[in-house]
């Protein structure tokens, strides 16, 4: 088994996440090699091949160019199986992979068995599919945080480099949007009470507010809370918002999706309120309370003032 | 102009699964459908650009699977779009996104579709495959995962979420495809009114069979609960009860301060 793996490069870094992709050939007992589209000081600290190309002149974002690079890799590779991060770089790339090779696609795997299928979320982590590719070849991306590496890095590779460029590209990068950072720095907070879409409306986030309050704490949401524009997006726990830290982390009414759980994960004591015996939160809640929000967190909180 | 929207029906994320006799499924007959969350953002994106342009596009809605897609198709037609296609296909879930994402393909091949939107992912699967794998099937450029979206004189110019909230900015021409993200817009709900116009809107029935001899590429060989890792407490019972007890656990943990 010979895989192909794809490290991601952002503003001119690699990115920390391209080290679980060892981790999963290691899981699958694989020899490696890798390709980066960036520059000399992104290159990973581990032993193999390196298909280098320069980001600089390609473009951080310019999807085209970096297929036909990771393609020009696996033309010399010759891989079994071409592996992503399922992140915002990864998914993007894998299906234009998957589709110029005829290959089987498997997104956000967390698992491998030993009989080539793989593991994969569904319905909201609620379900898993085990999955087997059906052509030689497979393209996957694995879920970032399911593969963790073992140990520390090291090693210096053998730099092969690419040299592709886009002729006439079709898409434009005109540059990064920083998060807007203004609102409470989570990062730092004891105690986190998040609202979730279980709370039901806008006027309701004001009863999680007061459960934050009366422990001391700052008050959290996750996605949809901040798209309804029921809170501010400063507040939002997840990938695309803060990864936090807290003593304490209480779950109103959110469901324990992928992207929200990697932002709390890191919590010591994790309470869930939800109305979902089965909801994926109990997954990682110490204490899950199957109960309404809006009956609970009351009921939470005058016990608390007494 | 000709813009595609193409939707997806799922479950509800909050019911009670039950896995299919066949094993490699769950079980339809009793949960209630709704269009994928993603999707209805990319049907409300198609719906303002042709409220921007005075009307002037038409916008097809395409469902893939068994009959009850057409009150996803009807729902879109409610939000505005101007007619629908179904492909009929009760064997969709058994599909992989290199199938659907050829079944739409072919459909769309001869259409001279200027714009196709498309979430970025399903709720139940979540593979982020199609949109994509359509615009590498037409040869349409694509951005995916977008939470902008403007429309100025053939241009459009997108902002792509990446992690930790920063986006890209991106401009491109047509025709492209682009994948709907969480929060690009507000959805709206369809009006009384234009629920019963909807009605008058026509859907196309077609067949998959004949549209596209693609093979699945990968197969669910079964569907089943991830196994039960933590070993949390769950609290069942009378809410006062449960409070109290709860915080007697907090302060015992010296979580909170007694
Ligand atoms: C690329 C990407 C990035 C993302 N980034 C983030 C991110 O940073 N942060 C984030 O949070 N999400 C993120 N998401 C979205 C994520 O996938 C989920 O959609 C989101 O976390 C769901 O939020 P929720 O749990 O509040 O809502 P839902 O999933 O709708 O869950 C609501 C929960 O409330 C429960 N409930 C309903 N009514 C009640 C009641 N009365 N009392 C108690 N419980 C009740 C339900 O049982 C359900 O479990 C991202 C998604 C993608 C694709």
């Amino acid at each position: 088994m010979n895989v192909l793996l794809v490290c991601e490069c952002r503003e001119g870094n690699l990115r920390d996440e391209s080290y679980e992709l060892i981790a999963f050939a290691e899981r699958l007992g694989a020899s490696r090699a890798f390709v980066l589209v960036g520059g000399e000081d992104a290159v990973p600290r581990a032993e193999g091949t390196l298909y280098l190309a320069d980001g600089a002149r390609g473009g951080e974002y310019n999807p085209e160019l970096h297929k036909r690079i990771v393609l020009a890799a696996a033309e010399r590779e010759d891989p079994d199986c071409i592996v992503f991060i399922h992140s915002s770089y990864g998914w993007d790339l894998a299906p234009r992979v998957a589709a110029a090779l005829g290959a089987a696609q498997v997104s956000e795997v967390v698992a491998v068995a030993g009989d080539g299928t793989f593991e994969v979320g569904c319905c909201n982590a609620k379900l898993r599919r085990t999955v087997a590719p059906m052509t030689s070849r497979t393209v996957v991306t694995i879920q970032a945080g399911a593969f963790a590496p073992s140990g520390l890095p090291h090693g210096v590779p053998t730099v092969v480099r690419l040299d592709l460029a886009d002729d006439s590209p079709r898409i434009e990068f005109v540059g990064y949007e920083a998060a807007e950072k203004k609102g409470v720095d989570l990062g730092k907070a004891e105690i986190i009470v998040s609202a979730g879409r279980g709370v039901g409306k806008k006027e309701n986030v004001a009863v999680i507010a007061d459960l934050a309050r009366a422990l001391g704490g700052e008050l959290g949401a996750s996605r949809p809370v901040v798209d309804a524009g029921w809170v501010d997006h400063g507040h939002q726990v997840g990938t695309t918002g803060q990864v936090v830290s807290p003593r304490l982390y209480v779950a109103c009414g959110i469901s324990g999706a992928i992207q929200h759980v990697a932002g709390m994960k890191k919590a010591d004591f994790v309470v869930a309120i939800n109305t979902d015996r089965d909801a994926p939160i109990g997954e990682v809640a110490d204490i899950l309370v199957v109960a309404d929000v809006m009956q609970f967190v009351p009921a939470l909180t005058a016990r608390m003032m007494q | 102009m000709k813009i595609l929207v193409c939707i997806k029906q799922v479950p509800d994320m909050e019911s009670r699964f039950r896995v299919s006799g066949a094993g490699d499924w769950f079980e339809e007959g009793d949960l209630a459908f709704r269009m994928n969350e993603y999707d209805e953002y990319a049907v409300e994106q198609a719906v303002r650009l042709k409220e921007q342009l005075g009307d002037l596009p038409e916008i097809t809605v395409l469902s893939i699977g068994p009959d009850r897609v057409g009150e996803a198709i009807r729902k879109a037609l409610a939000m505005g779009c101007d007619r629908g296609v179904h492909l009929q296909d009760p064997e969709a879930s058994r599909k992989d996104p290199w199938q659907i994402a050829s079944l739409i393909a072919a459909f769309a091949r001869d259409q001279g579709f200027d714009l196709v939107f498309t979430g970025m992912q399903s709720q139940d699967r979540g593979s982020a495959q199609v949109g994509i794998m359509v615009a590498e099937l037409l040869g349409y450029p694509c951005v995916s995962t977008i939470v902008g979206f403007a429309y100025d004189n053939g241009v459009i110019t997108v902002r792509r979420e990446l992690e930790g909230g920063t986006r890209g900015v991106v401009k491109l021409g047509m025709p492209a495809v682009v994948t709907c993200q969480l929060g690009l817009n507000v959805p709206r709900y369809p009006t009384l009114p234009n629920i019963m116009k909807a009605k008058k809107k026509e859907i196309l029935p077609l067949a998959t069979a004949g549209l596209s001899g693609e093979e699945r590429r990968a197969v669910t060989l079964r569907l089943h609960r991830p196994e039960k890792r933590g070993g949390g407490v769950v609290m069942e019972g009378e809410v006062n009860d449960m409070a109290e007890r709860l915080v007697g656990i907090l302060k015992q943990k010296a979580v909170v301060p007694r």
